[in-house]
C-alpha cells in the first residue's frame, strides 16, 4: 500500500463551517484514518505540524495581510491545494465589503481602528495562488467532499460538477419553482452539488454553490425583470454568498448603480 | 385497434386502478405535487388531477380549476415516460477489489409498473428512445437504426420497457405550447400503448391495443360504446388538434439548419439561452448521459453509475483536453440542430415529438419554433465572426 498522504486542513477568514462537514465524516473518518495522517487542523486537533503537506483543504477568504503571507506559505508547503467552500473559492459573503468603502466601516465599528489590519477586499484563494481543486458551497457538501476524498487517495485529478442545479432537479423530479411560481431562483445558472436542496423544499436557489461553468446570468436577470423584481433586487440576488464570483459579478452589474469602491479607482 | 370499443363510466375508474393493482403492477398515474402534474403512485381515482387544468405559456405552467370535475384536463406537466424507462441515475455495475477484481452488473428489478395517462406525445417519444435503446431488438426494423452502429439494447432500459404497461389518455384539450399536430404525432396516441381513454361527458372510451390490454378489458365494468360515443371522442380529440396554435413547419428542416450554421439567430438565442440544461431534461427524446465511477473511501470497491447529461453542459463536449463547444451559441445549435436534423438521418425519425416542454419549462421562454422560423425568414444570413 502506497505511503500515508499528509492531509492539512488550514483557516483563514471564514465561519469554520466547511472545516465541519469533515468532522461531520464521523464514521468515515476512521476510514480516512488509515490512509491519511492529518497533520495540521486547527478544528480538530492541536498537533500542528509544518509541511510539507501532499494535500492541503484550505477554508476561508484572503482578507488581511497575514493571511497574503500566510497562503503562500500554504502553497509552498502543499503538493496539491483544494479550496473548501465560498469564502475561499470565491471571497464568501465578506466581499460584500469590495463594493463598500472598507476604511468606513473600520473606522465606524473600532474604538481603535489602527489595531484592524484587514484588507480593503476580502479575495478568493486563486486570486493570490495556484490552486489545483475548488469545492464550492456554502458549507461545501460531505458527499462531494468523500468523493474528492476518494479521487486523492486514488490518485486521480479530483472531479467536481460543474453543471447547473436545474439538471440536478430535474433528475430528482422536483417541479422547477420558477416556471410554477415564478420565484427568482438562482439555479440555472449555479453550480449543482447540494442536491439541489432548496427546490426539494420549494424555494428558489440563493446560489450558494457559486456560477456553473458556463451559464447566462445576464439572461437571467432579464427574466428576473420580467418577474416584476426591481434593479435592486436583482442585484441583491446575484451578489450575495458568491457575489464575488466573475459570473455573478457579471449578473449583477447591469442593474448596479454602485461599482466595487478600487475598481472605481482604477 | 378492437374492432368494438367499450365505455367505462367515470365513476367506475378506481375499477381500473384495482384491476391493474391485482394483476401486480405498481400503478402509477397523474398527481398534483409543487404546482405541477408529475406521475406518482395512486391507488384511488380522488388521487388523480380532478377538475384541474395547466395554462401552459413559455416559461410558466400554472394550475387552475376548471370548475369540472373531469379527470384528464391537465394535459401534461414537465415528466414523460422517459424517467421511468431511462433512469435519471442508476447503477450499471459495481466492482470489489477485495481479494480478485471482479464486476457485478446490477440490473433493474423487472417490476410490472403501469401508467395511467401518458399521452400521444409520450408514447411517440417513448418509440423514438426504443431506437436508440432498443436498436439491438429484431422488433425495430433496421432501416430504423440509422448509420451508426444500432445493434445494442440497453438491459437498463429493456428491463424496465418489457415490464411497462401504458394506459394512453387521448388529448381532449391541448395546452398552449403543445403542437403534436403538426409533428403528426397527436393527439390521439397511435401505437405503443396497451389501452387508450378518451374522456366523454361521464364516462371513457376505452380501446384495447394489445394482448395484455384485452385482457385487462375482461376485468372491467364496461358497457359497449355505441357509434354516438366514437364519433363524440374523434370530436373532442380533434378539436384539441384543431386549436394548437403552435406549428413546427419541418419542410425542408435539415438543409435549412445545415446550410445556416453560421445564421445570427444562434447568436441571438445565446443572449437569451441559460445553458441550464432544462430543455433537455423534459424532452422525452433526450438521451444523452454521462458516466461516472464511484469509489469507497477504502478504495476496495466502486460503482459505475449513469446519469442524464445534456448538450448544454460545458463537461459533455469536453474531449481530450478540449472543449469542442465552449460557447452557449454552440451548445444551443448543437440541441437544435440534433433534435430537429441529424436525427432524422440518425434515426429516420424527428427527435421532436412536438409536446412543447421544453418551451414550457425553459425558465426563460425560449420557443425553439421560433428559432426554427427565425432561420427561416433570412436564410443564408451571416454573423459577423468572432472577434
Ligand atoms: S424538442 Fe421540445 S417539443 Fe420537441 S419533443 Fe423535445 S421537449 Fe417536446
Ligand atoms: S402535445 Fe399533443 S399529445 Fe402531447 S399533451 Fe399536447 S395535445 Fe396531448
Ligand atoms: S433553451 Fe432554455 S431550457 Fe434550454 S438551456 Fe437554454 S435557457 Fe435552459
Amino acid at each position: 500500500m502506497a505511503q500515508k498522504l499528509r492531509i492539512a486542513v488550514h483557516k483563514f477568514a471564514s465561519c469554520d463551517g466547511c472545516q465541519m462537514q469533515f468532522l461531520n465524516l464521523e464514521q468515515d473518518l476512521l476510514t480516512l484514518a488509515r490512509q491519511v495522517e492529518i497533520v495540521h487542523f486547527a478544528e480538530a486537533t492541536s498537533v500542528m505540524q509544518q509541511g510539507p503537506y501532499d494535500v492541503s483543504f484550505v477554508e476561508g477568504s484572503i482578507s488581511t495581510s497575514t493571511d497574503l503571507q500566510r497562503i503562500q506559505q500554504v502553497r509552498a508547503a502543499s503538493r496539491m491545494l483544494i479550496t473548501i467552500g465560498a469564502c475561499a473559492t470565491a471571497g464568501g459573503l465578506q466581499a460584500l465589503r469590495n463594493w463598500k468603502d472598507h476604511g468606513e466601516f473600520v473606522r465606524a465599528i473600532y474604538a481603535r481602528p489602527e489595531y484592524i489590519d484587514s484588507l480593503a477586499q476580502s479575495t478568493p484563494v486563486s486570486a493570490h495562488v495556484k490552486v489545483d481543486a475548488e469545492l464550492w458551497g456554502c458549507p461545501i457538501d460531505q458527499q462531494q467532499l468523500k468523493r474528492v476524498l476518494s479521487d486523492v487517495l486514488a490518485r486521480i485529478t479530483p472531479r467536481i460538477p460543474g453543471e447547473s442545479v436545474c439538471m440536478e432537479c430535474k433528475r430528482a423530479g422536483n417541479v422547477c419553482v420558477l416556471v410554477t411560481k415564478g420565484e427568482p431562483c438562482l439555479g440555472p445558472v449555479t453550480r449543482t452539488g447540494c442536491g439541489a436542496l432548496c427546490p426539494r423544499y420549494e424555494r428558489d436557489c440563493y446560489g450558494c454553490f457559486g456560477p456553473q461553468e458556463d451559464g447566462n446570468a445576464r439572461a437571467l436577470g432579464r427574466r428576473f425583470q420580467a418577474l416584476g423584481l426591481s434593479a435592486d433586487e436583482i442585484v441583491r440576488r446575484f451578489r450575495f454568498i458568491n457575489g464575488w464570483a466573475p459570473a455573478m459579478r457579471a449578473g449583477a452589474q447591469a442593474w448596479e448603480k454602485q461599482k466595487p469602491i478600487i475598481e472605481n479607482m482604477d | 385497434m378492437t374492432a368494438q370499443s367499450r365505455l367505462l363510466a367515470r365513476a367506475d375508474f378506481n375499477a381500473l386502478i384495482h384491476a391493474l393493482e391485482a394483476q401486480g403492477y405498481r400503478v402509477l398515474g397523474p398527481r398534483e405535487r409543487a404546482g405541477a402534474i408529475v406521475f406518482d403512485e395512486i391507488t384511488r381515482a380522488e388521487d388523480l388531477p380532478v377538475g384541474r387544468v395547466s395554462a401552459q405559456q413559455p416559461g410558466s405552467y400554472r394550475l387552475e380549476d376548471s370548475g369540472n370535475g373531469r379527470f384528464f384536463d391537465y394535459v401534461h406537466g414537465p415528466e414523460s415516460l422517459k424517467r421511468f424507462l431511462f433512469a435519471p441515475e442508476e447503477r450499471l455495475w459495481t466492482v470489489s477489489a477485495e481479494g480478485t477484481v471482479s464486476f457485478k452488473e446490477t440490473l433493474p428489478e423487472a417490476r410490472p409498473v403501469a401508467v395511467i395517462g401518458a399521452r400521444a406525445c409520450d408514447i411517440a417519444g417513448m418509440q423514438v428512445q426504443d431506437r436508440t435503446f432498443l436498436a439491438g431488438n429484431e422488433k425495430i426494423p433496421p432501416l430504423l437504426k440509422g448509420g451508426h452502429g444500432g445493434i445494442y439494447t440497453d438491459p437498463y432500459y429493456a428491463t424496465r420497457r418489457e415490464n411497462l404497461f401504458i394506459v394512453a389518455v387521448n388529448c381532449t384539450r391541448s395546452a398552449a405550447t403543445c403542437f403534436c399536430a403538426s409533428m403528426d404525432t397527436g393527439p390521439r396516441a397511435r401505437a405503443g400503448y396497451d389501452l387508450a381513454l378518451t374522456e366523454l361527458e361521464d364516462d371513457f372510451l376505452v380501446e384495447a391495443n394489445s394482448t395484455a390490454g384485452e385482457a385487462l378489458l375482461a376485468a372491467l365494468p364496461l358497457r359497449n360504446a355505441d357509434a354516438g360515443a366514437e364519433s363524440a371522442a374523434a370530436e373532442a380529440i380533434e378539436a384539441a388538434a384543431v386549436s394548437q396554435t403552435r406549428r413546427m413547419d419541418t419542410t425542408g428542416i435539415q438543409a435549412l439548419l445545415f446550410d445556416n450554421l453560421e445564421h445570427p439567430r444562434w447568436d441571438d438565442v445565446a443572449e437569451r439561452c441559460l445553458s441550464c440544461g432544462n430543455c433537455t431534461m423534459v424532452c422525452p427524446t433526450c438521451f444523452c448521459h454521462s458516466e461516472t465511477d464511484v469509489t469507497s473511501l477504502d478504495g476496495a470497491t466502486s460503482e459505475h453509475r449513469r446519469q442524464w447529461d445534456s448538450c448544454f453542459a460545458l463537461d459533455h463536449s469536453y474531449l481530450h483536453g478540449a472543449q469542442i463547444r465552449p460557447q452557449i451559441r454552440q451548445r444551443y445549435r448543437q440541441w437544435l440542430t440534433h433534435k430537429l436534423a441529424s436525427w432524422i438521418e440518425q434515426f429516420g425519425t424527428s427527435g421532436c415529438v412536438g409536446c412543447g416542454r421544453c418551451i414550457t419549462w425553459c425558465p426563460t421562454g425560449i420557443d425553439l419554433i421560433e428559432e426554427v422560423n427565425a432561420i427561416r425568414a433570412t436564410p443564408g444570413a451571416q454573423r459577423a465572426a468572432d472577434i
